[in-house]
């Protein structure tokens, strides 16, 4: 197989068979708090890739140079939230000064996912499985297209639900749930799904 | 041991290089925002009601602070807030006379004593989705006979963030009291119902839309303007006038002396005015 076939391949996984979300059940926290509105699950998706392709970098990076010359493997979870946490810092400042139009469609969602569990998972993956500096960059970005893929979609589904009648006992939250649900079945359509 | 002290070590040099960066960078990256963009945001009620025409309390004063939109735009916020503003800004404002909702419907649903149907009549049993946009785009355009009127199934209700506006009897109603004129009722009301209206100058009001001519109108409705003209005739203002079926009151003109409420013969024109006999 060769080195562009690996990439689509996890490109695929990452999008379609193994969505951080409605596969891997990552990141459910902002899947469920900012989906009620198409704009805003717009927003954080875009939110998401961008910290994600940083981190899965930022986090190759520590891992090769710092943690495994060192025997600190053992570390990784610690040492990825630090890097991850520090860097959405840095970068939210550098959006405010530099690019405050970026600043002002992603500003509020960055800190809120600072130590969000796909941004962490995304890191960790990268190093269960082995990936190079590349696969890891494009691994991180399409996860987060795979997350905003999912929470568009679940977005879409929940503002009809909110105008369509349902049972008194299912409104708000658990026919949110339900539906989210539904979707993830309808997601394990996608497994075995493969790049030849 | 020395393993501990390794991974301590490299960690907490890791925490400290990284919160250094931040410390720089946080230099380096510093935003100066002018204090008085805190201080118009703070003079703001904070309700993001969008009232105003931008999205929130934030972006008002924001486009206050540069000049792009004049104080007193606020509703919610009224003349404490436009006096509030000018002092911060260094201005003198102008008194913001405060102005709330007016339903321009009547159509109650109601039967009276003898089982008729009285106010607006319905076509039919509506079945659909429990929404005032999505009645009126069904066939017929929706339930109501009248083609003007109040759906009542409550989209300004639920717009409403000051809990000032209610269906009563099948018809939209506004509590003065409670209302503050920011209008996010009238922009989800399909039917255009909702208009802005100052407070104190309409104590005498014409609360119906419809435009049909008066023999539809009827049909449809005991609470319709039916155009007849009466209360043109009898107004010693010359404030109000027919058109297009419908009687309309110029404010400017109008002294709320409430005659044209006596003749109306259909009672849609109310004279709220304290003092006033109650319109029976």
């Amino acid at each position: 197989m060769s080195y562009i076939q690996s990439l689509l391949g996890i490109l695929l996984s990452a999008v379609l068979t193994e969505n951080f979300i409605l596969v891997k059940f990552y990141g459910i926290c902002p899947f469920m708090g900012v989906s009620k509105k198409m704009d805003t699950a717009l927003g954080m998706g875009m939110a998401v890739t961008f910290v994600m392709g940083i981190a899965s970098a930022a986090t190759w990076l520590v891992n090769s140079f710092i943690l495994i010359p060192l025997d600190l493997e053992y570390m990784q979870t610690v040492a990825f939230i630090l890097v991850i946490a520090s860097i959405v810092q840095v970068v939210e400042m550098f959006l405010k000064k530099s690019v405050p139009a970026l600043y002002q469609a992603l500003g509020i969602y960055l800190p809120l996912i600072t130590t969000n569990c796909a941004v962490l998972g995304a890191a960790l993956v990268n190093v269960q499985k082995g990936y190079d500096f590349l696969q890891s960059v494009v691994y991180g970005v399409t996860g987060g297209l795979g997350f905003t893929l999912a929470i568009v979609l679940f977005a879409s589904i929940r503002e009809r639900v909110s105008n369509a009648e349902c049972p008194k006992s299912f409104e708000g939250f658990p026919i949110a749930l339900i539906s989210a649900g539904l979707l993830a079945l309808a997601f394990m359509g996608f497994s075995g799904l493969k790049i030849f | 041991m020395t393993e501990i002290l390794i991974a301590i070590g490299i960690l907490g040099g890791m925490g400290l290089i990284f919160g250094l960066v931040l410390s720089v960078a946080s230099k380096v990256f510093y935003v100066e925002s002018d204090p008085r963009l805190e201080e118009l945001t703070q003079a703001l009620p904070g309700a993001n009601c969008g009232g105003c025409g931008y999205s929130g309390c934030a972006a008002y004063a924001q486009a206050v602070l540069e000049g792009k939109a004049p104080i007193g735009k606020c509703a919610s916020g009224g003349d404490d807030a436009a006096q509030a503003m000018a002092q911060i800004m260094g201005v003198k404002a102008e008194k913001v006379t405060r102005r709330v909702a007016l339903v321009r419907c009547a159509g109650y649903k109601g039967v009276d004593e003898n089982g008729k149907d009285i106010g607006a009549k319905m076509k039919g049993e509506y079945e659909g989705i429990h929404d005032c946009l999505a009645a009126s785009k069904v066939a017929g355009r929706g339930p109501l006979i009248c083609k003007f009127g109040c759906l009542g199934f409550g989209n300004c209700t639920k717009a409403c963030q000051y809990d000032a506006i209610h269906i009563v009897n099948g018809v939209a109603k506004v509590d003065d009291t409670k209302c503050v004129g920011c209008m996010s009722c009238a922009a989800q009301c399909p039917r255009h119902l909702i208009i802005p209206v100052e407070y104190g100058k309409r104590n005498v009001v014409v609360a119906c839309a419809s435009q049909a001519k008066g023999s539809v109108t009827i049909r449809g409705c005991t609470a319709g303007c039916i155009g007849c003209g009466l209360c043109q005739k009898i107004c010693p203002n010359d404030a109000i006038h027919v058109d297009h079926n419908l009687a309309s009151i110029d404010y400017d003109k109008c002294d709320s002396c409430g005659l044209c409420a006596t003749v109306c013969p259909k009672k849609l024109i109310a004279n709220t005015k304290p003092e006033a006999a109650p319109v029976k």
